[in-house]
């Protein structure tokens, strides 16, 4: 049984405009220690799938279907005291901007401490010394004495260590990041991947990263899942997806991906804009962006279909598969042509 | 901390000057001859001379502002009520507890009414108690203290024969023969009422909006995650941060309503500051006024600080900076 089993999640805002449909039919796993990545444009619904998971979406308006088992447990229907118990001790989440994550007028260790406090039957001094050890575990220096600081005296990134820290304080057994490097800057964004890391190998959680950057797929997943205007365009393993990449809208996140090993002059981009989720295109959600649009396109929207010969990969184009590889593998070879020339 | 009290209390000086120089000017621009009023109306020309000369009233502005600083400052005091001759500090002592009962109580009993009122109408926005409660608030907003302490004062006072018309009984110390805490507090219901009535529903609005607004922030969707129960999100992390702003309203309007409740003084013949500054005016009684206008001023920037010095306690980010 996978950690978390995610079936056919939909989850629908009403509007005073009628219904966003910011999630509509998205089904994935994540397996016990492994990275699921998320991507997608702003807008997506990559970061209501996982507010919807987590329950964090507020109750008044939203309409939520199919169902998020963790550990075979609907973390949709179940309860919440049961949910309350889950959230933060088994599964914990880390927020985009860390700047207004953390709560302004209680100390960092407050903060901690409560989270372990929470969940665990322990004194206030054993929470704190647990809220120390976890704030050296991810870098902050001179943390016994810094664990009484006010988030305010911390940097953007160092408060993104906190949050990890918070997060991580009760060694939980799935970690949803949620673009947790998007706030910061460039070099930061690399010592808290690293960071995130490096901490999987040693709490062994599985992680769930949401990201519109490939890049950080490539170098924290296992598994891909490419989300387009509230579905799941493409999904397998990070290999399937990065060797044989199988959807134009794929296609072009990968081409606009900056690479310094290039000189490529300008990055491609994706031309237009994503969709309305009030009102979706009919057909493939893609076509209006897509080069490789065909009549089809325009009338029926594709299966989530497999990839011959990839176990794990799904896609949905109606592109046939031979044009596809070929795309693929010039795609491929472009950037390897690059790289080496 | 130690230096941004000094720079608070000078800027409290200047404050202070400038309030109390604007109030002697507006007066001496005012077109009427105090000595004559002294004198009175029949009076011969010479005695109006002599009244003149007695309250140095022929001294340009600047001298007698200058005067009235030196015996504040020097001798403590307002000097002399030029219609009673009472002394300014005496008068401003008797009306100041009247005042401060006013609005010291009015504050509690509006905080009471509209803390929980606020907090539930944004627990449930668009709920009948959410509706219910904007309607009490346009009512509020909209309606003169004069109107709703006459209707109060008619309904509750006159009809039902619950609560004194007006008129104030003293909490100790009585001057007249009702006195002592239980009349002093059934007297001063209906003038509570009335002031709660004016800033509850202002205080509800403010509320409400801050916690909706809280409830939206980054840090309480962390608090939710951590796997906190509304009751702890709600203590802890929303309404700490909702209520930082109604600390400082709060402190302000207490600072501005001590300088006299006029209407609701006026309407239940309270003789606090408000009564007395109208009383003063009319009759052009410039020590009174000015004695006022001190104890107001003197209010306001004890509350300003008081709640300056107390956010820096209850809000981190103020500390260093």
């Amino acid at each position: 049984m996978a950690l978390l089993e995610v079936n056919d999640l939909k989850t629908y805002f009403r509007t005073d405009d009628g219904i966003v449909k910011a999630v509509d039919g998205v089904s994935f796993q994540v397996e016990k220690g492994q990275t699921l990545g998320i991507v997608g444009e702003s807008g997506c619904g990559k970061s209501v799938t996982c507010l919807t998971i987590m329950g964090l979406n507020a109750k008044r308006n939203t309409i939520t279907s199919g169902n998020a088992l963790f550990r075979g447990e609907d973390l949709l229907t179940m309860n919440s005291r049961r949910l309350r118990e889950i959230r933060g001790d088994d599964v914990a989440m880390i927020f985009q901007d860390p700047m207004t994550s953390l709560n302004p007028v209680h100390t960092i260790g407050r903060q901690l401490t409560e989270a372990v406090l929470l969940h665990r039957d322990v004194t206030k001094s054993q929470a704190r010394a647990r809220a120390v050890e976890l704030l050296k575990a991810v870098g902050i220096p001179r943390a016994d004495r810094r664990i009484d600081d006010y988030p305010h005296q911390f940097s953007g990134g160092m408060r993104q260590r906190v949050m990890i820290a918070m997060a991580l304080v009760n060694d939980p057994d799935l970690l949803i990041a949620d673009e947790p490097t998007t706030a910061l800057d460039v070099t930061t964004q690399a010592q808290i991947l690293e960071l995130m890391n490096r901490l999987q190998r040693e709490f062994g959680s599985a992680i769930i990263i949401i990201t519109h950057d490939l890049g950080v797929v490539a170098e924290t997943a296992d598994d891909v899942v490419v989300m387009y205007a509230a579905r799941i365009a493409e999904q397998g393993t990070v290999d399937e997806i990065f060797k044989r990449p199988h959807h134009p809208y794929t296609w072009g996140l990968l081409g606009s991906l900056p690479r310094l090993d290039t000189d490529t002059e300008r990055l491609v981009q994706i031309p237009g804009q994503p969709p309305s989720l009030l009102n979706p295109p009919r057909g493939c959600r893609f076509h209006p962006r897509c080069p490789y649009v065909m009549n089809v396109c325009k009338q029926e929207e594709p299966e989530l279909k497999q990839v011959t010969g990839d176990h794990d990969h799904l896609q949905r184009c109606w592109l046939d598969e031979q044009t596809k590889d070929r795309e693929a593998a010039k795609l491929l070879h472009a950037s390897m042509a690059e790289a080496t020339s | 901390m130690f230096r941004y009290l000094i720079r608070r209390v000078l800027w409290a000086v200047v404050l202070f000057v400038a309030v109390t120089i604007v109030s002697f000017v507006i007066f001496f621009i005012v077109p009427v001859e105090p000595a004559r009023l002294i004198a009175g109306p029949q009076a011969p020309p010479d005695a109006v001379e002599r009244a003149k000369k007695a309250y140095h009233l022929d001294e340009p502005v600047w001298q007698q502002y200058g005067r009235f600083m030196k015996t504040m400052i020097v001798d403590g005091s307002l000097g002399k009520s030029l219609a009673t001759r009472q002394k300014v500090n005496d008068v401003v002592k008797r009306a100041a507890p009247v005042t401060i009962s006013l609005v010291i109580g009015g504050a509690i009993l509006w905080m009471l009414v509209a803390v929980p009122i606020g907090i539930l109408s944004a627990l449930r926005p668009r709920s009948l108690l959410d509706r219910a409660a904007m309607v009490f608030v346009l009512v509020g907003i909209s309606a003169h203290p004069v109107w709703i302490g006459l209707i109060l004062s008619y309904f509750v006072g006159y009809k039902l024969n619950l609560t004194p018309l007006g008129g104030y009984c003293d909490l100790i110390n009585p001057s007249t023969d009702c006195g002592g805490p239980i009349d002093w507090f059934h007297s001063m219901i209906l003038p509570w009422v009335t002031f709660m009535l004016l800033f509850a529903a202002l205080y509800v609005r403010m509320i409400r909006a801050n916690v909706l607004e809280t409830m939206n922030e980054d840090y309480v969707r962390t608090a939710r995650a951590k796997g906190a129960p509304e009751s702890q999100v709600m203590r802890s992390h929303v309404l700490r941060n909702a209520l930082l702003p109604v600390v400082t309203m709060l402190g302000m309007d207490i600072g501005l309503a001590l300088g006299g409740a006029i209407f609701t003084e006026s309407v239940f013949g309270l003789p606090g500051l408000g009564k007395v500054a109208v009383e003063a005016l009319n009759g052009f009684d410039l020590p009174i006024v000015m004695g006022i206008t001190v104890f107001a001023t003197l209010a306001i920037i004890i509350f300003n600080l008081a709640v300056d010095l107390l956010y820096a306690v209850i809000d981190p980010r103020i500390r260093l900076s």
